[in-house]
Order: C-alpha cells, then structure tokens, then sequence
C-alpha cells in the first residue's frame, strides 16, 4: 500500500540523480579559478600530440575575439552585442537569457605546450583552439640496436 | 491494452532523449507587428537544424556537430550533450505560415509575424 503511492521508477531516477550529479564532479574539475561557468562554455581536451580547446561562443565576429597566450595561460575575450533593444517603449522583451556585454574566460595549459604553435579557427559559433605540445614532450619510440 | 504496452517503451526512450538534450537560451522580443526570437545554438551546421510548428507548438531540434580529433580524450567538459531541443506554445494571433528564419554563426533568428485576422474588424448590426 505504502510502496504503491510511489510512481515505480522513483528509485531508478533517484540513483539517475545521483549519478549524473558525481558525473558532474568527476569531469569539471575545481582548478584555483573555481567552477568558472559561463559564456563562452569551454570544452577542453587532451590528444598525445596537441591540446584542443573548444569555446562555445555563437554571434561573434572572428576578428573581434581576443586570444592571448601568456605564459601556459590561455584567455580568450571579447564582446558580445545585445539582441534585446534598450526600452524604447515600441517593444517588450519576454524572455532574456542570451548572454551580452563583455567576457574574458581563462584555461590554464600543460607546460608542454608550444606557444608559437597555436590554430585557432571560428565556425559554426563554435571557436576552436589547438595548441601543439613540443616534439621534444611527444611520446618516441626507442630502437633498440 | 497490448497496445499501450507497446507504446511504453517508446514512450520512455523519448522521455530519455528529452532528459539528454539541451536547453538553448533565447531571447523573446514582441513588436506590434509580430515576435523575433533568438537562440543561441553553437556548433549546429545549417543542415542539422530543424524548426517546425507543429499544431500551436513551435519546435526547435538541433544536433551539435565538433570536428573532434579520434584519439582525443576529454578532460574538461561544459557542454557533455550533442542535442538542443526547446518547445513554446504559440498564442492564436501569430501565423505559423509566415514564420521566416535566418541561422548564422550559431545564432537563429525567427520571425513570427501576427496574422491579419488579428486586426480589428467592424461588425454591422441587422434590425430584424
């Protein structure tokens, strides 16, 4: 009786939950920035020869993103202008959720990178980055003779 | 019976699906002559985009497409999903025929204008 109030799949969505909240945890980790979240979001990922670094930035135009590579530190900043016009009393806005104004997000990168070997491409709203790590940090293979 | 038991399964693979997608943000502006909508859809190609009204509901699906190297292995993921997807309910005076849309660097703009029925209109009285 007590259990039959209970929509059936209440404990499956429970530990769904809970499963994807460790997910969360597992993947974003905290660096000394904190759980910086926001505009542009940022994917980062790791290949043996490169690191690409993808920031989801639509309605930008390419020449007016800055990106800057200091010292292992990857900042990426720009403006973005606002779609909603200002009061002008002819229209209401309902929803604003759209991000606007300035923004400056910042990656901190393996020592291996090679800063002068950096491609960065815009397409699809999407900028991505990829910096080549140093050969001398690249996995070889030895002969043995 | 049997055929709702056959239905339920469907049912649950679309309710997962929903629950893998992501929201989009928009923005919503009303003028006297109709109502633009913008969403944000980064990293959706032209041809992966589909906005259609169905009944009073508008529909926006959209598959996010990365050109991601094979042997890359994530270590820093803020968008973990490959779907957006966002529903809104159109009022009775906006003409699902007329909506137009443009979709550039991953932003879509919709215009929905309102119907012409929606004007004002004179009704003459008979004397009996």
């Amino acid at each position: 009786m007590y259990r039959s109030l209970f929509p059936r799949d209440l404990f499956a969505e429970v530990d769904r939950l809970q499963r994807e909240m460790q997910q969360a945890f597992d993947t974003v980790s905290p660096t000394i920035r904190g759980f910086a979240r926001g505009y542009p979001a940022l994917n980062v990922g790791n290949t043996p020869t490169s690191v690409e670094i993808y920031a989801f930035a639509p309605g930008l135009d390419p020449a007016k993103i800055d990106v800057n590579l200091d010292r292992g530190v990857l900042t990426i900043e720009g403006e973005r202008a606002a779609s909603v016009p200002a009061g002008d009393g002819k229209s209401t806005t309902h929803i604003n959720e759209r991000f606007e104004g300035r923004f400056r997000r910042v990656v901190s990168l393996p020592d291996d990178v090679d800063p002068t070997a950096v491609n960065a491409s815009y397409r699809d709203g999407v900028l991505h980055l990829s910096v080549k790590r140093r050969e001398s940090a690249l996995p070889r293979r030895i002969e043995v003779q | 019976m049997t055929n709702q038991d056959l239905t339920r399964p469907n049912d649950k693979a679309a309710a997962a699906d929903d629950e893998l997608a992501l929201l989009p943000p928009v923005d919503v502006i009303e003028d006297s002559t109709g109502i633009t909508l913008y969403a944000d859809l980064p990293g959706v190609p032209k041809d992966r985009l589909n906005v259609r009204v169905e009944g009073e509901t508008l529909l926006l699906d959209a598959e996010l497409v990365l050109a991601v190297p094979q042997d890359m292995q994530a270590s820093h993921a803020e968008v973990q999903r490959k779907r957006y997807r966002r529903a809104f309910t159109l009022s009775r005076e906006l003409d699902p025929d007329k909506v137009s849309a443009e979709f550039s660097q991953g932003v879509l703009r919709l215009r929905i204008p309102k119907a012409a029925h929606a004007q004002p209109r004179r009704i003459a009285v008979q004397v009996a």
